[in-house]
């Protein structure tokens, strides 16, 4: 944060990088989207309800959801080893958590639910952008889900909090603490935190991050919207 | 389809309304929201939402078509583009008495044939029967198959059949349409016909759309409506699935 107030990319303290979403991007798969924020951008496929393979994964009861969150090897500016890492286990994990709780699963019982993330170029907030990518890659694929998820960062830089932590930020800043959130129930389904703060602080870290997940919010609806009712008052 | 609706296109999690959740609907806290993408319609105090896009869900009383994936003793494994797989038992399928000693069940039906068959029933945990008992069902041979958003087979059936039926007259082809999104075709015009399903799936949203594929046909075909209706009900054995 330079002195003016302004920060290194030059937007305030509780600015948003430019986003963009768009809904159905692949074709094969059974829904899809993409979502960026600024220089990070992902992509989301979702296949399913299908058979599970291998067998002794379904449940009786319900579907199972399986996240696989991937990062190509080019996304990064040093070229990173292609595969699962940790890193990408745990991000997997907890992505599948963060969506696991607005889907209804119970209604497709022995079905899964497979939902892949390709990260094609990283600059902060990635897992945010996927869990954002996915949310929509699951409404378009017409699974029952309580509503969508919205996902950012916010963040300590220089000893001031900003929203949606960037760039050279990332890299300087003390703290960067990711947040997905389901607006409908003013709840909170990811929470993670990299860095030290007091529980004051925290608390306005986290109120900053969910005002811009409402805004993430509004740019989904409307990625959906774009998609399903574009063509609804042309007439034939 | 009917106008008399208020239809709204909607999303996941958005609010339709204080009533009862039916269909494709949750409610909590005494309102209702969306729980896809789809239209939204409201019928006495009840919420419902037609889908837009998502995979087949099996349903009682449903006409499907079905590629058989397994033969066992006494009866077949049918894939039904579902997350499920049915079960055509021997007799839910044949009418005459079979001797299974002596019988190869492939007689009947091969892998990989296709077939029209019933849903008899879905139980709890998703096991699915089959039954070709009813006049309409049979295997289908020959002509060519297109899968379809099984969201959009009630807008290519149409207001009692009417836009199948339009698009089987028109191009003179057999066409059965399975509630699970599989669509057979089956005759001389069967590229056209195939166009037609195609562009009334991606156009489902809009009105006077059975006009507007009349229109086409017309166009690509070089014939009258007309004409072809006053031939009389050359192909009014080929049902379609109800």
């Amino acid at each position: 944060m330079e002195k003016n107030g302004t920060r290194f990319d030059g937007r305030k303290h509780d600015e948003l990088r430019p986003m963009e979403a768009k809904v159905g991007v692949l074709k094969n798969a059974d829904g899809s989207a993409m979502f960026r924020l600024g220089n990070t951008y992902a992509i989301a496929g979702v296949y399913g309800p299908r058979e599970v393979h291998p067998k002794h994964d379904e449940n009786a009861g319900k579907a199972i959801l399986r996240v696989r969150y991937n990062m190509a090897a080019f996304s990064t500016k040093e070229r990173s080893r292609p595969g699962p890492s940790r890193r990408s286990q745990e991000i997997s994990m907890v992505t599948q958590q963060a969506l696991s709780s607005v889907v209804f699963l119970e209604e497709f019982p022995k079905a899964a639910i497979d939902v892949f993330i390709e990260v094609i170029e990283a600059d902060a907030s990635t897992r945010c952008v996927g869990l954002n990518a996915a949310a929509l890659a699951l409404a378009d694929a017409g699974i029952p889900m309580k509503g969508l998820v919205s996902s950012c960062s916010a963040g300590k830089v220089n000893g001031s909090v900003v929203l949606d932590v960037a760039g050279e930020e990332d890299t300087e800043g003390e703290l960067d603490l990711p947040v997905a959130y389901y607006p409908k129930k003013d709840t909170i389904t990811l929470l993670q935190m990299d860095g030290l703060t007091d529980r004051k602080e925290m608390r306005k870290i986290i109120e900053l991050a969910i005002s811009g997940c409402k805004k993430i919010s509004e740019v989904q609806q409307k990625a959906l919207m774009e998609k399903y009712a574009g063509g609804s008052n042309d007439r034939a | 389809m009917s106008e008399e609706f208020d239809r709204k296109v909607v999303i996941p999690g958005e609010e339709l309304g204080e009533g009862i959740a039916s269909y494709n609907a949750y409610e909590e806290g005494g309102k209702v929201f969306s729980r896809v993408v789809g239209l939204s319609e409201k019928r006495g105090n009840a919420f419902l939402v037609i889908p837009l896009s998502g995979v087949y869900n099996p349903k009682k009383g449903d006409g499907v078509i079905g590629k058989i994936s397994e033969v066992s003793f006494s009866k077949w494994v049918v894939d039904i583009n579902s997350p499920y797989q049915s079960v055509l038992p021997l007799n839910e399928a044949v009418e005459e008495f079979v001797d299974l000693t002596k019988t190869d069940l492939t007689k009947f039906f091969n892998y990989g044939d296709m077939v029209f068959a019933e849903i008899t029933s879905v139980s709890k945990n998703k096991n699915i029967q089959l039954s070709m008992h009813d006049r309409k069902c049979r295997k289908l041979r020959e002509g060519r198959l297109i899968k379809v958003v099984p969201a959009k087979v009630p807008r290519i059936i149409g207001k009692n059949g009417s836009m199948v039926e339009m698009i089987k007259k028109l191009t003179g082809t057999q066409i059965v349409v399975g509630q699970n999104g599989i669509v057979w075709i089956k005759g001389e015009n069967e590229v056209v016909a195939t166009e037609a399903i195609l562009t009334v799936e991606r156009m489902s949203q809009s009105h006077g759309l059975t006009d507007y594929i009349k229109n086409m046909l017309e166009d690509k075909l070089g014939v009258k409506s007309e004409d072809i209706i006053q031939e009389g009900e050359k192909y009014g054995e080929e049902r379609d699935a109800l």
